[in-house]
């Protein structure tokens, strides 16, 4: 602090304190401390607020546990995010592999480019680009039917659909820090693990993925995190029987009326996120500061 | 060179060529799919070529409307994180060890916490303040994370900051205020423009947060996701060629600005 003010005097080192005291206070600590008071509290009418009922409790968490239906849910969006994580993993490595040790510097810079063109187009529209693709009726499905593979168009959308588009959705987040860590590593210890007779599976097995265990898991955590916290794909390209605990969420606010039930189950979405993040960083034996890069 | 080798080649050339298809075939689709007659967007069957949903778009007034929406959300999400930011990062560099790992924590938390947990914070915060959901809600919860992309890019290009220059300017007499302003800011301004570019992108491209601020506004990414439940049409499409297109255009710009450039540095 003294040297903030050192260096900018006192007019603008307030300034800046208060700036940053008015983001962190007001648009992140405020609004998730009354999320967790909502979420202990009873939804009660207007008239019974403040009253004899209006005690806390951890009614709201509890129902999520004995509903079984939003149990099952929760329990499928967990392993289903954890899966896209892998699946966007398996998809990018040898990708971000070539690209770091491989590619010239040009090749890299036009591939880098090319695969962020659909990520400047938003979200909604990539996701909407997989809901035309996956069509009962749809271009793949008439792909798949002319060569001969199915006999019958497939449905598509559901739990395959939420994966496929999910992984579409999120891949740059696993492939820029797996890209980035992989590129750190000096050519001459694969050559030197090569000279000394390892396999290719060997090498990466026991040399790039150690290497690159930071990029690794940062990449999985926000692909995990992004996939959980997603309402859009599972919205456009799930079915009725594959819903995501997102959208009950978004029921409990706006179908059931519920505010304090909707904010219970969103603290318990946050504290899921919180709790995989913080393992998987520990696990890794790698430091937040390293996360956000 | 060995069999061994020819085939793992092959293998890793599919691979490449499957990673591409995957990447592009479903907005090349996406983007096909605009001009084809039928009233729902898709390529098969093609029921004839035509231009009529580009007119379409054009005389969607939800759509116009949705769109001026995002871009005053986005204004105003550049406005407030911008100078959060910066400040932000100007306060983290100014910190020591500790403190400064333990604020750098706080300070991307909002980047590791889920879009809708975000969102709804934000509401039952503001609606226990009597205020309801609408355009100044989604400024607010948009902001709020944000910021942690302006605060990660200032503190990056600060990092190479030389602080003499600080001192000299300081030595022949300038005020801190002046410095700030004429040595610091101009030092930070390449940063602040990539931020400013890449939060607006980020505002207008957020659904999962701004869902559940909205009100009754409608920023584009919700209209476009309800036209999905209500009567999607390649208008839709007409739209995302168009953004396609852009984004291929400005993509192909900066790289021939990058490789001429690097041919500059090169010769130079």
């Amino acid at each position: 602090m003294a040297e903030l003010y050192r260096r900018f005097g006192g007019g603008l080192g307030t300034l800046f304190l208060a700036l940053v005291g008015a983001w962190l206070a007001g648009m992140v600590l405020a609004p998730n401390v009354m999320m967790i008071d909502y979420a202990l509290r009873p939804n009660l009418p207007p008239s019974q607020i403040g009253g004899p009922s209006d005690v806390y409790s951890l009614d709201n968490i509890l129902y999520l546990a004995n509903e079984g239906v939003h149990r099952a849910i929760f329990f499928k969006t967990v392993w289903a995010s954890a899966l896209v994580a892998l699946v966007t993993f398996l998809v990018c490595y040898p990708l971000a592999f070539w690209l770091a040790q491989h590619a010239t510097p040009n090749q890299a810079a036009v591939v880098l480019l090319g695969l962020t063109i659909p990520f400047w187009i938003n979200e909604v529209l990539r996701t909407l680009a997989w809901y035309i693709l996956l069509a009962f009726r749809g271009p793949l499905n008439a792909f798949l039917l002319s060569l001969g593979i199915i006999d019958e168009p497939v449905r598509w959308y559901g739990d395959g659909g939420v994966l496929a588009g999910m992984a579409y959705a999120y891949i740059l987040f696993m492939l820029f820090p797996i890209y980035n860590s992989i590129e750190s590593l000096d050519k001459s210890q694969i050559e030197a693990a090569r000279d000394l007779g390892a396999s290719t599976w060997r090498i990466h097995w026991r040399v790039v993925i150690p290497h690159a265990k930071a990029g690794i898991a940062t990449g999985c955590v926000f692909t995990f995190m992004l996939a959980a916290g997603s309402y859009v794909a599972p919205a456009l390209l799930g079915a009725p029987g594959s819903r995501w605990f997102t959208e009950i969420i978004y029921n409990w606010f706006f179908e059931g009326g519920d505010w304090n039930r909707g904010a219970a189950y969103a603290l318990v979405l946050l504290v899921l996120c919180l709790a995989v993040v913080l393992v998987t960083l520990r696990l890794a034996r790698v430091s937040l500061t390293e996360v956000a890069k | 060179m060995s069999a061994a080798d020819r085939i793992a080649r092959a293998l890793f050339g599919f691979y490449m060529a499957a990673f591409f298809v995957y990447l592009f075939a479903p907005l090349a689709i996406m983007g096909i799919a605009t001009f084809n007659t039928s009233r729902f967007p898709t390529v098969t069957p093609w029921q004839g070529t035509t231009l009529k949903w580009f007119q379409e778009l054009s005389t969607d007034t939800g759509m116009w409307q949705s769109l001026w929406t995002s871009v005053v959300v986005a204004f105003c999400v550049v406005v407030v994180a911008l100078p959060i930011g910066t400040a932000a990062a100007l306060v983290l560099t100014s910190l020591h060890s500790r403190a400064r790992s333990f604020l750098y924590a706080v300070m991307v938390s909002p980047l590791l916490t889920p879009g809708v947990v975000i969102g709804i914070a934000t509401l039952v915060l503001w609606r226990q303040l009597g205020i309801g959901g609408g355009v100044m809600l989604i400024v607010i919860a948009q902001a709020s994370f944000i910021i942690c992309y302006v605060m990660l890019m200032v503190t990056a290009r600060l990092q190479r900051f030389d602080p003499t220059q600080e001192e000299a300017a300081l030595g022949l007499g300038a005020s801190k205020f002046m410095v700030f302003r004429r040595v610091l800011l101009p030092f930070l301004k390449p940063a602040l423009i990539a931020a400013g570019f890449l939060a607006v992108l980020q505002s207008i491209e957020n659904y999962n947060t701004t869902l559940f601020v909205r009100g009754f506004d409608t920023p584009l990414t919700v209209y476009i996701a309800t036209k999905v439940r209500t009567g999607l049409t390649p208008a839709v499409n007409a739209l995302a060629l168009i953004m396609i297109v852009i984004t291929i255009a400005g993509a192909v710009a900066y790289e021939f600005a990058r490789r001429r450039q690097a041919a500059r540095l090169g010769a130079g």
